[in-house]
């Protein structure tokens, strides 16, 4: 299979003020594989996916150094549009975060604030992603009911469904079972992997199970490190790192 | 070891006698002791409050008419009714919400959104915060040098709102602040991570969704100063006008002026004293029932917004 | 759910190794039969080779089974036993190889005697292993006990040709070597056998989750 590499990090180093909380991390992510983050916390994962759609500018202390480059352009330039850079690097978080307003409503906001008015396409636009998130027939009779009478998994699903509807190239989902139960766990699971056929997917767990069952690939890290990256297969059973092994096996984390 | 029959020992610590009563005796009764303070405190605080409203109620309800809350003042004040007065307080803190909203609105998105973290801004907080412990006294000698002189507004409810706008500000400013920091940062994140900017998230997202908390902290304060005399005293009050007030630059009846002075000024104290319950009792009820207002919009909000 | 998907996947691949051993075994005696050299040189030379390439693919399987999906209940003990199963076979592989190897040395000489009980007895194990690979599929426990009565028959079968053997070394010593030949044949038909009865007990393990080794009656 050809891989294509749609992320390119080279010698990422990050700051939060004086502390350094990732130091020179070299990965490739590629095009249509779910690449999974995983180490103990604090090991700096979630920040790097941060970076990837430049979360961490919110941070006024925040500093990067290196090439983050995305299909080739780097996002780190002045140039780059954030805004744009964003819609295109969409993000799942931890825990579900729908806004106080109708089902509707939330699938709709990011093609209006993208500028899109035509009611027919926001309409079918919301209807695709909600079937691409497996939540259509779920929520089919209430589109106009208050997103936050769903239940924890729905809103997550809802979350996701929210991402795809402004066609995102990238998915970005920082931990987004944390608070799920493990039926609402399992569906997330399916729908990254069926997502994967059209989108590039990084997501960072602590449960390394879950990385195990859902990834191509695997990062381990550890305290602002890259220790290990390789095909999921070969990380859970072959481990090259001494230090990967002892975190798959419990001895810390 | 030797257990001894009247101490438990765990881990080597020992418990004062477990088993004796002394100990767990006096637990309880300072126990009882302090919360019986605290329900004679409560008791104290509410038996004030009842009999204010008793008194008032007491005292007012007698002269409250269908005459008198739509009828103009007539001889003197002691006959008639105190509609104007009703109709200026209205305006008057209708003027003052105009004004004061979108000022302490903008205010507040400001130092919550915008603001870098310098000290010239820690600065302005301090201040907006200390603005609201000038005495009231001022802000009536404020707006009259400033509204009624300078620029020429005159004794007027332009005059008045504003002074009673400025005066509500702070307390504005603080709550909408509140509120605006109360909105999930998670919302904010999400809202940018779909590729809206700032100022889209904090129009579609932030103040939607801080609005009820908004509205609460702006309908306190108004409810507040409406029930203000000095701020009015110099700068929109008059004793006594024959009808209602024509435009922004009329000088209005206001009902705690009314009330100030229906008590200091007149022939008739004992008749002019029993109108003063009444309008006492009006004003009593207006606050109120802006308080309930702001209550209502908040329990509305908690239910909506989860949490 | 993809898990499913993969361990489906797996079962088919063990379908495919059992029938490739049972395929080994069946050219190993049709060769013997037969004096057909080019069939016995088939199973040592691309059979034996694929057979281990199997099993290696197999054991992947399940340890990246294992590693990726934590399976639990049924799943798991099928996945476990698809790994003692595919060992199994491994070795019937093995067998079938040595059956060809001594046949390889008897085709080239004239016969001890007509070959009758020998096939018969590979029909036997055969069938025996037919039904263990359709028991696996259908996950009939009914079935294995069949497969293991049909073990007591050719413990016989594999004891009557010994004795019948034994005569012949003694009446003439000439035939030693052949029949030593002729009773590994027997022996590694036996042993085949019992395997089958092994993958048995396997399977009824997956099935109902019972462990039943050695004490096989009380089912």
């Amino acid at each position: 299979m050809d891989l294509e590499v749609k992320i390119r990090s080279r010698n990422i180093d990050f700051y939060y003020g004086k502390t350094q909380a990732l130091k020179k991390i070299n990965l490739d992510i590629y095009s249509n594989m779910v690449t999974a983050l995983i180490g103990p916390s604090g090991c700096g994962k979630s920040t790097f996916i941060r970076l990837l759609n430049r979360m961490n500018d919110l941070i006024a202390s925040a500093r990067v150094e290196g090439n983050l480059m995305i299909d080739g352009v780097e996002i780190n330039d002045p140039k780059t549009d954030v805004v744009d850079l964003r819609r295109r690097v969409g993000m799942v978080f931890q825990k579900p975060n729908p806004f106080p307003k109708s089902i509707y409503e939330n699938l709709a906001y990011g093609l209006v604030i993208n500028g899109i008015k035509d009611k027919k396409f926001i309409e079918m636009r919301v209807r695709e992603s909600l079937e691409k998130s497996a939540l259509y027939d779920e929520v089919k009779d209430r589109l106009h009911d208050n997103a936050l009478m769903l239940s924890g998994g729905q809103q997550q699903r809802l979350c996701i469904a929210r991402c795809l509807a402004v066609e995102p190239e990238i998915i970005l989902f920082d931990e987004p079972c944390a608070s799920l139960d493990p039926i609402s766990t399992r569906k997330i699971e399916e729908l990254i992997l069926e997502l994967k056929k059209e989108y590039t997917i990084v997501i960072v767990t602590h449960n390394m199970q879950q990385a195990a069952r859902v990834s191509d690939y695997t990062a381990f890290m550890y305290i602002g490190e890259l220790i290990e990256f390789d095909l999921t297969e070969k990380i859970f059973t072959v481990p090259k790192e001494k230090l990967t092994e002892e975190y798959l096996s419990g001895k810390f984390g | 070891m030797i257990v001894s029959s009247k101490t438990t020992k765990t881990r080597g610590f020992e418990f004062p006698n477990a088993s004796g009563q002394k100990v767990l005796c006096s637990k309880n009764v300072s126990q009882a002791i302090g919360f019986t303070v605290l329900v004679l405190c409560i008791v104290f605080a509410l038996m004030f409050l009842g009999s204010l409203i008793y008194f008032i109620v007491a005292n007012g309800l007698s002269v409250i008419s269908w005459e008198f809350l739509t009828q103009v003042p007539r001889r003197a004040m002691t006959q008639g009714g105190v509609a104007p007065a009703i109709v200026g307080t209205f305006y008057l803190t209708l003027g003052a919400i105009a004004f004061s909203l979108p000022l302490g609105l903008a205010c507040a998105i400001y130092l919550t959104e915008y603001s870098p973290k310098s000290i010239a801004v820690n600065i302005i907080r301090l201040s907006i915060n200390n603005l609201a412990g000038v005495p009231s006294i001022v802000y009536g000698l404020f707006g009259f040098a400033v509204f009624v002189k300078v620029f020429g507004f005159g004794v007027s409810i332009l005059s008045g709102s504003l002074t009673l706008g400025i005066m509500a500000l702070p307390g504005i400013i603080s709550a909408s602040q509140e509120a605006i920091l109360a909105v999930p940062q998670s919302y904010k994140e999400a809202s940018l991570a779909l590729g809206a900017t700032h100022w889209q998230t904090i129009k579609k997202i932030v103040l939607p969704t801080a609005l009820p908390g908004i509205l609460t902290g702006v309908i306190l304060n108004v409810g507040r100063v409406a029930g203000e005399t000095a701020p009015i005293l110099f700068t929109a009050a008059t004793f006594y006008t024959r009808g209602y007030p024509d435009s922004i630059f009329s000088e209005v009846m206001a009902l705690p002026y009314h009330i100030y002075a229906l008590m200091t000024e007149g022939t008739r104290p004992e008749v002019q004293t029993q109108i003063a319950y009444g309008c006492s009792l009006i004003l009593l009820c207006l606050v109120l029932t802006i308080s309930a207002l702001a209550i209502i919009l908040r329990q509305r909000q908690r239910r909506e917004y989860g949490s | 759910m993809l898990e499913e998907t993969k361990l489906i996947d797996a079962k088919k691949e063990l379908v495919e190794y059992a029938t490739l051993v049972e395929g080994m075994i069946e050219h190993s005696i049709k060769g013997l039969k037969e004096k057909d050299v080019q069939v016995l040189t088939k199973v040592i030379e691309k059979d034996e080779p694929r057979a281990n390439e199997l099993e290696i693919d197999m054991n992947e399987r399940c340890i990246s089974l294992i590693a990726r999906h934590q399976p639990a209940g049924k799943a798991l003990r099928t996945i476990l036993m698809l790994l003692n199963i595919s060992n199994t076979l491994e070795r019937m592989g093995d067998h079938a190889v040595t059956i060809c190897e001594s046949a390889l040395f008897l085709i080239e000489k004239p016969p001890v005697k007509p070959l009758i009980d020998i096939p018969r007895m590979a029909q036997i194990v055969i069938e025996m292993l037919k039904n263990t690979i359709s028991a696996f599929v259908n996950e009939d426990a009914e079935l294995t006990q069949r497969v293991c009565q049909m073990d007591n028959t050719v413990d016989a079968l594999r004891d009557q040709i010994l004795r019948e053997l034994i005569t012949f070394m003694a009446s003439d010593p000439t035939t030693i070597e052949r029949s030593l030949q002729l009773m590994k044949i027997s022996s590694n038909l036996e042993r085949i056998a019992d395997l089958s009865t092994n993958i048995c007990e396997d399977i009824v393990y997956i099935v109902k989750g019972k462990i039943i080794k050695h004490h096989f009656e009380e089912i």
